[in-house]
Protein backbone atom coordinates (compact mmCIF):
# COMPACT_ATOMS: atom_id res chain seq x y z
CA UNK A 1 0.00 0.00 0.00
CA UNK A 2 1.63 3.31 -1.40
CA UNK A 3 2.23 6.61 1.14
CA UNK A 4 0.02 4.84 4.07
CA UNK A 5 1.52 6.53 6.86
CA UNK A 6 1.50 5.13 10.38
CA UNK A 7 0.74 8.08 12.58
CA UNK A 8 -2.32 9.60 9.83
CA UNK A 9 -4.06 5.93 10.39
CA UNK A 10 -3.51 5.41 14.17
CA UNK A 11 -5.20 8.77 14.41
CA UNK A 12 -7.99 8.60 12.03
CA UNK A 13 -8.70 5.33 13.79
CA UNK A 14 -8.87 6.41 17.34
CA UNK A 15 -10.55 9.68 16.33
CA UNK A 16 -13.47 7.38 14.45
CA UNK A 17 -13.96 5.69 17.76
CA UNK A 18 -13.89 9.32 19.54
CA UNK A 19 -16.76 10.16 16.95
CA UNK A 20 -18.80 6.90 17.28
CA UNK A 21 -18.71 7.47 21.25
CA UNK A 22 -20.69 11.06 20.91
CA UNK A 23 -23.60 9.42 19.28
CA UNK A 24 -24.54 7.39 22.72
CA UNK A 25 -22.94 10.79 24.33
CA UNK A 26 -25.70 12.44 22.54
CA UNK A 27 -28.14 9.84 23.36
CA UNK A 28 -27.84 10.61 26.84
CA UNK A 29 -27.40 14.09 26.71
CA UNK A 30 -31.02 13.82 24.92
CA UNK A 31 -32.71 11.58 26.98
CA UNK A 32 -31.77 12.63 30.50
CA UNK A 33 -33.62 16.32 29.14
CA UNK A 34 -36.97 14.45 28.73
CA UNK A 35 -39.27 13.48 31.00
CA UNK A 36 -38.73 9.34 32.06
CA UNK A 37 -41.82 8.36 30.19
CA UNK A 38 -39.64 8.87 27.38
CA UNK A 39 -36.22 8.31 27.85
CA UNK A 40 -35.85 5.65 26.14
CA UNK A 41 -36.96 5.68 22.69
CA UNK A 42 -35.40 9.18 23.09
CA UNK A 43 -32.11 7.42 23.46
CA UNK A 44 -33.03 4.48 20.51
CA UNK A 45 -33.90 7.35 18.62
CA UNK A 46 -29.63 7.74 18.45
CA UNK A 47 -28.64 4.16 18.45
CA UNK A 48 -31.04 2.70 16.22
CA UNK A 49 -28.97 5.47 13.73
CA UNK A 50 -25.43 3.08 14.57
CA UNK A 51 -27.38 0.10 13.29
CA UNK A 52 -28.96 1.47 10.40
CA UNK A 53 -26.83 3.95 8.70
CA UNK A 54 -23.55 1.75 9.40
CA UNK A 55 -25.57 -0.77 6.59
CA UNK A 56 -26.62 1.88 4.04
CA UNK A 57 -22.86 3.56 4.52
CA UNK A 58 -21.34 0.14 3.62
CA UNK A 59 -23.95 -0.43 0.60
CA UNK A 60 -24.07 2.86 -0.50
CA UNK A 61 -23.82 6.18 1.70
CA UNK A 62 -19.70 5.88 1.59
CA UNK A 63 -19.81 5.68 -2.60
CA UNK A 64 -22.22 8.07 -2.99
CA UNK A 65 -20.33 10.51 -0.98
CA UNK A 66 -16.56 9.91 -1.75
CA UNK A 67 -16.95 8.17 -5.03
CA UNK A 68 -15.48 9.91 -8.13
CA UNK A 69 -17.77 13.09 -8.50
CA UNK A 70 -20.31 12.75 -11.01
CA UNK A 71 -20.81 16.49 -12.34
CA UNK A 72 -20.24 18.53 -8.96
CA UNK A 73 -23.43 16.75 -7.53
CA UNK A 74 -22.97 12.88 -6.31
CA UNK A 75 -20.60 10.38 -6.51
CA UNK A 76 -20.18 7.44 -8.39
CA UNK A 77 -21.09 3.92 -7.61
CA UNK A 78 -17.00 2.44 -7.73
CA UNK A 79 -17.52 1.69 -4.04
CA UNK A 80 -21.09 0.44 -4.02
CA UNK A 81 -21.13 -2.36 -1.61
CA UNK A 82 -17.36 -1.06 0.14
CA UNK A 83 -16.27 -2.90 -2.83
CA UNK A 84 -12.60 -1.67 -4.07
CA UNK A 85 -12.42 -0.75 -1.12
CA UNK A 86 -9.57 -3.01 0.88
CA UNK A 87 -5.97 -1.89 -0.35
CA UNK A 88 -7.35 1.44 -2.12
CA UNK A 89 -6.42 4.54 -1.11
CA UNK A 90 -9.04 7.76 -1.52
CA UNK A 91 -7.63 11.09 -2.55
CA UNK A 92 -9.28 13.32 0.03
CA UNK A 93 -7.11 11.21 2.45
CA UNK A 94 -3.99 10.25 0.59
CA UNK A 95 -1.91 8.98 3.66
CA UNK A 96 -4.02 6.55 5.66
CA UNK A 97 -5.76 3.09 3.81
CA UNK A 98 -9.11 3.55 2.51
CA UNK A 99 -10.75 1.60 5.25
CA UNK A 100 -9.72 3.77 8.20
CA UNK A 101 -11.43 6.39 5.96
CA UNK A 102 -14.66 4.64 5.40
CA UNK A 103 -14.93 4.07 8.92
CA UNK A 104 -14.29 7.29 9.87
CA UNK A 105 -16.68 9.07 7.74
CA UNK A 106 -18.98 6.83 8.91
CA UNK A 107 -19.49 7.51 12.20
CA UNK A 108 -20.02 11.53 11.31
CA UNK A 109 -22.92 9.75 8.55
CA UNK A 110 -24.23 8.28 11.95
CA UNK A 111 -24.04 11.07 14.51
CA UNK A 112 -25.87 13.70 12.00
CA UNK A 113 -29.34 12.21 11.80
CA UNK A 114 -29.24 11.12 15.31
CA UNK A 115 -28.68 15.18 16.24
CA UNK A 116 -32.78 16.06 14.60
CA UNK A 117 -33.79 13.70 17.15
CA UNK A 118 -33.86 16.18 19.64
CA UNK A 119 -37.03 18.43 17.94
CA UNK A 120 -39.49 15.34 17.20
CA UNK A 121 -38.82 14.18 20.82
CA UNK A 122 -41.31 12.50 22.74
CA UNK A 123 -43.67 12.28 19.51
CA UNK A 124 -42.42 10.65 16.61
CA UNK A 125 -43.18 7.01 16.06
CA UNK A 126 -39.91 4.75 16.39
CA UNK A 127 -40.97 3.45 12.87
CA UNK A 128 -41.47 6.72 11.26
CA UNK A 129 -38.29 7.83 12.58
CA UNK A 130 -36.49 4.71 11.30
CA UNK A 131 -37.55 5.15 7.62
CA UNK A 132 -36.93 8.58 7.64
CA UNK A 133 -33.60 8.19 8.58
CA UNK A 134 -32.76 5.47 6.32
CA UNK A 135 -33.60 7.78 3.26
CA UNK A 136 -32.11 11.47 4.88
CA UNK A 137 -28.82 9.24 5.20
CA UNK A 138 -29.05 8.48 1.67
CA UNK A 139 -30.81 11.86 0.24
CA UNK A 140 -29.47 14.88 2.46
CA UNK A 141 -26.73 13.42 4.52
CA UNK A 142 -24.40 11.37 1.19
CA UNK A 143 -25.23 13.99 -0.90
CA UNK A 144 -24.20 17.07 0.70
CA UNK A 145 -21.35 15.28 1.95
CA UNK A 146 -20.18 15.43 -1.81
CA UNK A 147 -20.74 18.47 -2.16
CA UNK A 148 -18.30 19.76 0.69
CA UNK A 149 -15.72 17.37 0.59
CA UNK A 150 -16.19 14.84 -2.10
CA UNK A 151 -15.30 17.29 -4.76
CA UNK A 152 -18.80 18.54 -5.29
CA UNK A 153 -20.37 22.48 -6.10
CA UNK A 154 -19.73 23.58 -3.12
CA UNK A 155 -16.38 22.70 -2.47
CA UNK A 156 -15.77 23.73 -6.14
CA UNK A 157 -17.67 27.27 -5.52
CA UNK A 158 -15.29 28.12 -2.47
CA UNK A 159 -17.05 27.01 1.10
CA UNK A 160 -14.32 26.10 3.58
CA UNK A 161 -16.11 23.43 6.73
CA UNK A 162 -13.40 21.96 8.16
CA UNK A 163 -15.79 19.38 10.35
CA UNK A 164 -18.90 19.26 8.91
CA UNK A 165 -20.91 22.18 10.08
CA UNK A 166 -22.63 22.07 7.22
CA UNK A 167 -22.47 18.70 6.11
CA UNK A 168 -23.78 17.51 10.14
CA UNK A 169 -25.35 20.44 11.83
CA UNK A 170 -26.90 22.84 9.37
CA UNK A 171 -28.30 19.80 7.97
CA UNK A 172 -29.65 18.64 11.31
CA UNK A 173 -31.25 21.67 12.23
CA UNK A 174 -32.94 22.01 8.86
CA UNK A 175 -34.37 18.90 9.15
CA UNK A 176 -35.40 19.40 12.53
CA UNK A 177 -37.33 22.75 11.24
CA UNK A 178 -39.19 20.32 8.34
CA UNK A 179 -39.80 17.83 11.41
CA UNK A 180 -41.12 20.05 13.92
CA UNK A 181 -43.52 21.90 11.58
CA UNK A 182 -44.72 18.81 9.81
CA UNK A 183 -44.89 16.74 13.50
CA UNK A 184 -46.38 19.50 15.67
CA UNK A 185 -46.21 20.04 19.08
CA UNK A 186 -46.55 17.74 21.83
CA UNK A 187 -49.60 17.05 23.82
CA UNK A 188 -49.90 19.87 26.31
CA UNK A 189 -47.69 21.84 24.56
CA UNK A 190 -47.83 25.37 26.36
CA UNK A 191 -49.85 24.55 28.67
CA UNK A 192 -47.86 21.89 30.91
CA UNK A 193 -44.60 22.11 32.11
CA UNK A 194 -42.24 19.59 30.73
CA UNK A 195 -38.55 19.23 32.59
CA UNK A 196 -35.35 17.11 32.08
CA UNK A 197 -36.14 14.19 34.75
CA UNK A 198 -32.17 13.33 34.85
CA UNK A 199 -30.15 16.43 34.56
CA UNK A 200 -27.01 14.34 35.34
CA UNK A 201 -27.48 12.03 32.68
CA UNK A 202 -27.49 14.89 30.39
CA UNK A 203 -24.23 16.25 32.02
CA UNK A 204 -22.69 12.61 31.55
CA UNK A 205 -23.71 13.01 27.56
CA UNK A 206 -22.16 16.80 27.11
CA UNK A 207 -18.83 15.20 29.00
CA UNK A 208 -18.99 12.21 26.39
CA UNK A 209 -19.81 14.96 23.56
CA UNK A 210 -16.83 17.09 24.66
CA UNK A 211 -14.07 14.28 24.61
CA UNK A 212 -15.70 12.75 21.22
CA UNK A 213 -15.74 16.24 19.62
CA UNK A 214 -11.50 16.21 19.81
CA UNK A 215 -12.28 13.16 17.32
CA UNK A 216 -14.88 15.19 15.24
CA UNK A 217 -12.83 18.43 15.01
CA UNK A 218 -8.99 16.68 15.30
CA UNK A 219 -9.47 13.95 12.95
CA UNK A 220 -10.82 16.16 10.45
CA UNK A 221 -7.29 17.00 9.25
CA UNK A 222 -7.14 13.39 7.84
CA UNK A 223 -3.75 13.44 9.42
CA UNK A 224 -1.71 13.32 12.76
CA UNK A 225 -0.03 16.97 12.07
CA UNK A 226 0.23 20.45 13.17
CA UNK A 227 -3.41 21.25 12.05
CA UNK A 228 -5.12 18.17 13.71
CA UNK A 229 -3.07 19.95 17.08
CA UNK A 230 -4.71 23.06 16.02
CA UNK A 231 -8.12 21.65 15.42
CA UNK A 232 -7.94 19.75 18.83
CA UNK A 233 -6.85 22.77 21.07
CA UNK A 234 -9.32 24.99 18.95
CA UNK A 235 -12.16 22.75 20.11
CA UNK A 236 -11.64 23.16 23.47
CA UNK A 237 -11.03 26.25 23.56
CA UNK A 238 -14.22 27.05 22.02
CA UNK A 239 -16.07 24.67 24.59
CA UNK A 240 -14.76 26.61 27.83
CA UNK A 241 -15.16 29.84 26.10
CA UNK A 242 -19.00 28.78 25.44
CA UNK A 243 -19.61 27.22 28.48
CA UNK A 244 -18.47 30.44 30.02
CA UNK A 245 -19.98 32.62 28.13
CA UNK A 246 -23.34 31.04 28.21
CA UNK A 247 -23.06 31.00 32.21
CA UNK A 248 -22.59 33.98 32.51
CA UNK A 249 -24.98 35.41 30.53
CA UNK A 250 -27.58 33.28 32.12
CA UNK A 251 -26.74 33.79 35.59
CA UNK A 252 -27.70 37.90 34.04
CA UNK A 253 -30.35 37.21 32.20
CA UNK A 254 -32.46 34.38 34.51
CA UNK A 255 -31.05 34.86 37.90
CA UNK A 256 -28.70 31.58 38.14
CA UNK A 257 -25.55 29.78 36.18
CA UNK A 258 -27.28 26.43 35.75
CA UNK A 259 -25.58 22.64 34.73
CA UNK A 260 -28.31 22.18 31.57
CA UNK A 261 -26.69 25.85 30.76
CA UNK A 262 -22.74 25.08 31.65
CA UNK A 263 -23.52 21.43 29.28
CA UNK A 264 -25.13 23.54 26.72
CA UNK A 265 -22.86 26.12 26.80
CA UNK A 266 -20.30 24.07 25.71
CA UNK A 267 -22.04 21.82 23.39
CA UNK A 268 -22.64 25.37 21.77
CA UNK A 269 -19.00 26.47 21.40
CA UNK A 270 -18.35 23.01 19.99
CA UNK A 271 -20.63 23.44 17.23
CA UNK A 272 -19.46 26.87 16.51
CA UNK A 273 -15.86 25.78 16.40
CA UNK A 274 -16.68 22.82 14.29
CA UNK A 275 -16.25 24.59 10.53
CA UNK A 276 -13.60 26.77 11.98
CA UNK A 277 -11.19 24.36 13.85
CA UNK A 278 -8.32 23.54 11.60
CA UNK A 279 -8.63 27.58 9.95
CA UNK A 280 -8.01 30.02 13.01
CA UNK A 281 -6.01 30.29 15.89
CA UNK A 282 -6.40 30.10 19.47
CA UNK A 283 -7.30 33.68 19.62
CA UNK A 284 -10.24 33.25 17.31
CA UNK A 285 -11.39 30.17 19.03
CA UNK A 286 -11.96 31.20 22.11
CA UNK A 287 -13.72 34.41 20.75
CA UNK A 288 -15.90 31.72 18.59
CA UNK A 289 -16.75 30.25 21.67
CA UNK A 290 -17.31 33.34 23.56
CA UNK A 291 -19.91 34.55 20.89
CA UNK A 292 -21.53 31.44 19.59
CA UNK A 293 -22.33 30.43 23.31
CA UNK A 294 -24.21 33.62 24.04
CA UNK A 295 -25.89 33.50 20.46
CA UNK A 296 -26.98 30.25 21.24
CA UNK A 297 -28.60 31.37 24.84
CA UNK A 298 -31.12 33.25 23.05
CA UNK A 299 -31.30 31.16 19.96
CA UNK A 300 -33.31 28.90 22.47
CA UNK A 301 -35.27 31.33 23.35
CA UNK A 302 -36.74 31.68 19.79
CA UNK A 303 -38.77 28.33 19.86
CA UNK A 304 -40.78 30.35 22.44
CA UNK A 305 -41.05 33.45 21.00
CA UNK A 306 -42.55 31.82 18.01
CA UNK A 307 -44.85 29.04 18.90
CA UNK A 308 -43.05 25.42 17.55
CA UNK A 309 -41.97 23.00 19.55
CA UNK A 310 -38.29 22.08 19.25
CA UNK A 311 -38.25 19.98 22.15
CA UNK A 312 -34.64 20.00 22.79
CA UNK A 313 -33.48 22.98 21.10
CA UNK A 314 -31.60 21.64 17.87
CA UNK A 315 -32.83 25.12 15.85
CA UNK A 316 -31.29 27.05 19.07
CA UNK A 317 -27.93 24.94 19.33
CA UNK A 318 -27.42 23.61 15.74
CA UNK A 319 -29.15 25.93 13.67
CA UNK A 320 -27.86 29.44 15.31
CA UNK A 321 -24.78 28.13 16.40
CA UNK A 322 -23.84 26.42 13.17
CA UNK A 323 -24.80 29.56 11.26
CA UNK A 324 -22.80 31.46 13.51
CA UNK A 325 -19.92 29.70 13.06
CA UNK A 326 -20.15 29.70 9.40
CA UNK A 327 -19.81 32.99 9.39
CA UNK A 328 -17.31 33.63 11.93
CA UNK A 329 -15.37 31.05 10.18
CA UNK A 330 -15.86 33.37 6.99
CA UNK A 331 -14.30 36.26 9.60
CA UNK A 332 -11.22 34.25 11.11
CA UNK A 333 -9.89 31.81 8.69
CA UNK A 334 -6.38 32.76 7.72
CA UNK A 335 -4.10 30.63 5.68
CA UNK A 336 -0.96 31.25 8.48
CA UNK A 337 -2.98 28.59 10.31
CA UNK A 338 -3.69 26.46 7.46
CA UNK A 339 -2.22 27.05 4.10
CA UNK A 340 -4.62 24.36 2.17
CA UNK A 341 -7.70 26.69 4.01
CA UNK A 342 -8.56 30.17 2.73
CA UNK A 343 -8.55 33.55 3.76
CA UNK A 344 -11.57 35.11 5.38
CA UNK A 345 -12.73 38.84 6.46
CA UNK A 346 -9.81 39.51 8.71
CA UNK A 347 -7.47 38.31 6.51
CA UNK A 348 -8.30 40.47 3.76
CA UNK A 349 -10.92 38.11 1.77
CA UNK A 350 -14.20 39.65 2.35
CA UNK A 351 -15.60 37.09 -0.30
CA UNK A 352 -15.09 33.70 2.22
CA UNK A 353 -18.17 34.93 4.11
CA UNK A 354 -20.35 34.76 1.05
CA UNK A 355 -19.28 31.45 0.05
CA UNK A 356 -19.74 30.69 3.98
CA UNK A 357 -23.01 31.78 3.53
CA UNK A 358 -23.73 29.71 0.72
CA UNK A 359 -22.84 26.52 2.30
CA UNK A 360 -25.55 27.64 4.96
CA UNK A 361 -28.76 28.09 2.43
CA UNK A 362 -27.67 25.03 0.64
CA UNK A 363 -27.25 22.61 3.78
CA UNK A 364 -30.45 24.39 5.59
CA UNK A 365 -32.36 24.88 2.50
CA UNK A 366 -32.13 21.17 0.79
CA UNK A 367 -32.30 19.31 3.83
CA UNK A 368 -35.16 21.08 5.11
CA UNK A 369 -36.74 20.52 1.92
CA UNK A 370 -36.20 16.75 1.60
CA UNK A 371 -37.20 16.50 5.04
CA UNK A 372 -40.41 18.06 4.58
CA UNK A 373 -41.25 16.14 1.73
CA UNK A 374 -40.12 12.66 2.91
CA UNK A 375 -42.36 13.14 6.50
CA UNK A 376 -45.17 14.27 4.79
CA UNK A 377 -44.88 10.86 2.62
CA UNK A 378 -44.62 9.44 5.81
CA UNK A 379 -46.95 10.70 7.67
CA UNK A 380 -49.83 10.06 4.50
CA UNK A 381 -48.25 6.22 4.62
CA UNK A 382 -47.73 4.15 8.14
CA UNK A 383 -47.95 7.70 10.58
CA UNK A 384 -45.74 10.15 11.73
CA UNK A 385 -46.79 10.76 15.14
CA UNK A 386 -47.43 7.98 18.36
CA UNK A 387 -51.22 8.01 19.17
CA UNK A 388 -52.69 10.40 21.82
CA UNK A 389 -53.12 7.53 24.27
CA UNK A 390 -49.60 6.37 23.87
CA UNK A 391 -47.98 10.14 24.30
CA UNK A 392 -49.87 10.56 27.41
CA UNK A 393 -47.93 6.58 29.03
CA UNK A 394 -44.66 6.91 26.98
CA UNK A 395 -43.40 6.17 23.93
CA UNK A 396 -41.22 3.87 26.09
CA UNK A 397 -44.15 1.57 26.38
CA UNK A 398 -45.66 2.15 23.20
CA UNK A 399 -42.69 1.96 21.03
CA UNK A 400 -40.57 -0.47 23.21
CA UNK A 401 -42.66 -2.30 25.42
CA UNK A 402 -40.23 -1.21 28.31
CA UNK A 403 -39.89 1.14 31.21
CA UNK A 404 -36.52 2.86 32.10
CA UNK A 405 -37.01 2.98 35.78
CA UNK A 406 -38.69 0.40 37.65
CA UNK A 407 -38.43 1.13 41.29
CA UNK A 408 -37.93 -2.90 42.38
CA UNK B 1 -55.55 1.52 68.30
CA UNK B 2 -54.66 4.71 66.45
CA UNK B 3 -53.39 5.51 63.08
CA UNK B 4 -50.84 8.52 63.45
CA UNK B 5 -50.11 10.10 60.20
CA UNK B 6 -47.00 12.74 59.63
CA UNK B 7 -46.03 14.74 56.19
CA UNK B 8 -42.86 16.35 57.86
CA UNK B 9 -39.94 17.41 55.86
CA UNK B 10 -37.22 14.91 54.85
CA UNK B 11 -35.10 15.89 56.93
CA UNK B 12 -36.59 15.33 59.58
CA UNK B 13 -37.37 12.05 59.23
CA UNK B 14 -33.91 10.56 61.44
CA UNK B 15 -35.31 12.85 64.44
CA UNK B 16 -38.66 11.53 64.27
CA UNK B 17 -37.87 8.15 64.02
CA UNK B 18 -34.99 8.51 67.00
CA UNK B 19 -38.01 10.24 69.44
CA UNK B 20 -40.93 7.56 68.11
CA UNK B 21 -38.33 4.38 69.11
CA UNK B 22 -37.10 5.90 72.58
CA UNK B 23 -41.00 5.94 73.02
CA UNK B 24 -41.47 2.25 72.76
CA UNK B 25 -42.92 2.50 68.90
CA UNK B 26 -42.29 -0.84 67.55
CA UNK B 27 -43.00 -0.27 63.91
CA UNK B 28 -43.12 2.93 61.66
CA UNK B 29 -43.74 2.93 57.91
CA UNK B 30 -42.42 6.06 55.37
CA UNK B 31 -42.39 7.02 52.24
CA UNK B 32 -41.33 9.81 49.71
CA UNK B 33 -44.23 12.24 48.62
CA UNK B 34 -44.92 15.60 47.46
CA UNK B 35 -47.32 17.93 48.37
CA UNK B 36 -47.59 21.63 49.38
CA UNK B 37 -49.98 23.46 51.99
CA UNK B 38 -49.55 27.08 52.62
CA UNK B 39 -45.56 26.70 52.03
CA UNK B 40 -45.31 28.29 48.14
CA UNK B 41 -42.63 26.10 45.55
CA UNK B 42 -39.78 27.31 44.21
CA UNK B 43 -38.31 28.40 40.89
CA UNK B 44 -36.34 26.22 38.55
CA UNK B 45 -34.23 26.98 35.23
CA UNK B 46 -33.91 25.09 32.47
CA UNK B 47 -32.29 26.96 29.38
CA UNK B 48 -33.43 30.48 30.40
CA UNK B 49 -36.88 29.54 30.80
CA UNK B 50 -38.61 30.00 34.21
CA UNK B 51 -40.88 27.08 35.69
CA UNK B 52 -42.58 27.93 38.93
CA UNK B 53 -42.41 23.99 40.91
CA UNK B 54 -45.83 23.41 43.34
CA UNK B 55 -44.73 20.12 44.61
CA UNK B 56 -42.39 20.35 47.46
CA UNK B 57 -40.70 16.96 48.66
CA UNK B 58 -42.12 15.49 51.87
CA UNK B 59 -42.35 12.03 53.81
CA UNK B 60 -44.94 10.60 54.91
CA UNK B 61 -44.51 8.40 57.77
CA UNK B 62 -47.19 6.16 59.18
CA UNK B 63 -47.68 4.17 63.02
CA UNK B 64 -50.17 2.29 64.49
CA UNK B 65 -50.27 2.25 68.37
CA UNK B 66 -52.39 1.36 71.57
CA UNK B 67 -54.93 4.27 71.99
CA UNK B 68 -53.12 5.44 75.00
CA UNK B 69 -49.54 5.43 73.82
CA UNK B 70 -51.45 7.34 70.52
CA UNK B 71 -50.90 11.32 72.49
CA UNK B 72 -47.42 10.87 73.34
CA UNK B 73 -46.88 9.44 69.89
CA UNK B 74 -48.31 12.83 68.67
CA UNK B 75 -46.30 15.25 70.92
CA UNK B 76 -43.71 13.37 69.74
CA UNK B 77 -43.63 13.66 66.60
CA UNK B 78 -44.72 17.68 66.31
CA UNK B 79 -41.66 18.33 68.63
CA UNK B 80 -39.31 16.26 66.74
CA UNK B 81 -40.67 17.37 63.34
CA UNK B 82 -41.23 21.29 64.31
CA UNK B 83 -38.66 23.32 62.45
CA UNK B 84 -40.40 26.87 62.95
CA UNK B 85 -40.23 27.32 59.62
CA UNK B 86 -43.30 27.09 57.10
CA UNK B 87 -43.51 23.96 55.58
CA UNK B 88 -43.14 22.08 58.64
CA UNK B 89 -45.56 19.58 57.92
CA UNK B 90 -49.20 18.51 59.84
CA UNK B 91 -50.31 15.29 62.19
CA UNK B 92 -53.86 13.22 61.74
CA UNK B 93 -54.73 10.37 63.99
CA UNK B 94 -57.42 7.95 62.89
CA UNK B 95 -59.47 5.12 64.33
CA UNK B 96 -57.68 1.55 63.08
CA UNK B 97 -60.37 -1.24 62.83
CA UNK B 98 -58.57 -4.23 62.83
CA UNK B 99 -54.80 -5.06 62.75
CA UNK B 100 -53.41 -8.45 61.86
CA UNK B 101 -49.51 -9.70 62.10
CA UNK B 102 -49.30 -11.33 58.65
CA UNK B 103 -46.39 -14.45 60.50
CA UNK B 104 -47.96 -15.29 63.31
CA UNK B 105 -51.66 -14.43 62.53
CA UNK B 106 -52.25 -12.61 65.71
CA UNK B 107 -54.96 -10.12 66.09
CA UNK B 108 -55.89 -6.67 67.57
CA UNK B 109 -53.52 -4.89 69.90
CA UNK B 110 -51.11 -7.57 70.14
CA UNK B 111 -50.33 -7.43 66.14
CA UNK B 112 -49.00 -4.08 66.99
Amino acid sequence: MPNVNPGDTSWLLASAALVLFMTPGLALFYGGMVRSKNVLSTIMYSVIAMGVVTILWALLGYTLAFGPDVGGVIGRLDFAGLRNVFGAVTPYAPTVPMPAFVAYQCMFAIISPALISGAFAERMTFRAWVLMLAVWSLAVYAPMAHWVWGGGWLQQLGVIDFAGETVIHLTSAGAALACVLVIGKRRGHGAEEYHPHNLPMTLLGAGILWFGWFGFNGGSALASNGIAANAFLATHLAAAAGMLSWLVVEAWHAGKPTTLGAASGAVAGLVGITPAAGFVGPGAAIAIGLVVGAACYFGVSMKSKLGYDDALDVLGIHGVGGVSGMILTGVFATVAVNAAGKNGLLAGNPALLGSELVGVVAAFGYSFLVTFVVLKVIEKTVGLRAEPDAELSGLDLSEHAETAYIWQ
Amino acid sequence: MKKIEAIIKPHMLDDVKATLTALGVQGLTAYEVKGFGRQKGHTEIYRGNEYTIDFVPKTKIEVVVDDDLAPRVEDAIVEAARTGKIGDGKVFTYDVESAIRIRTGERGPEAV
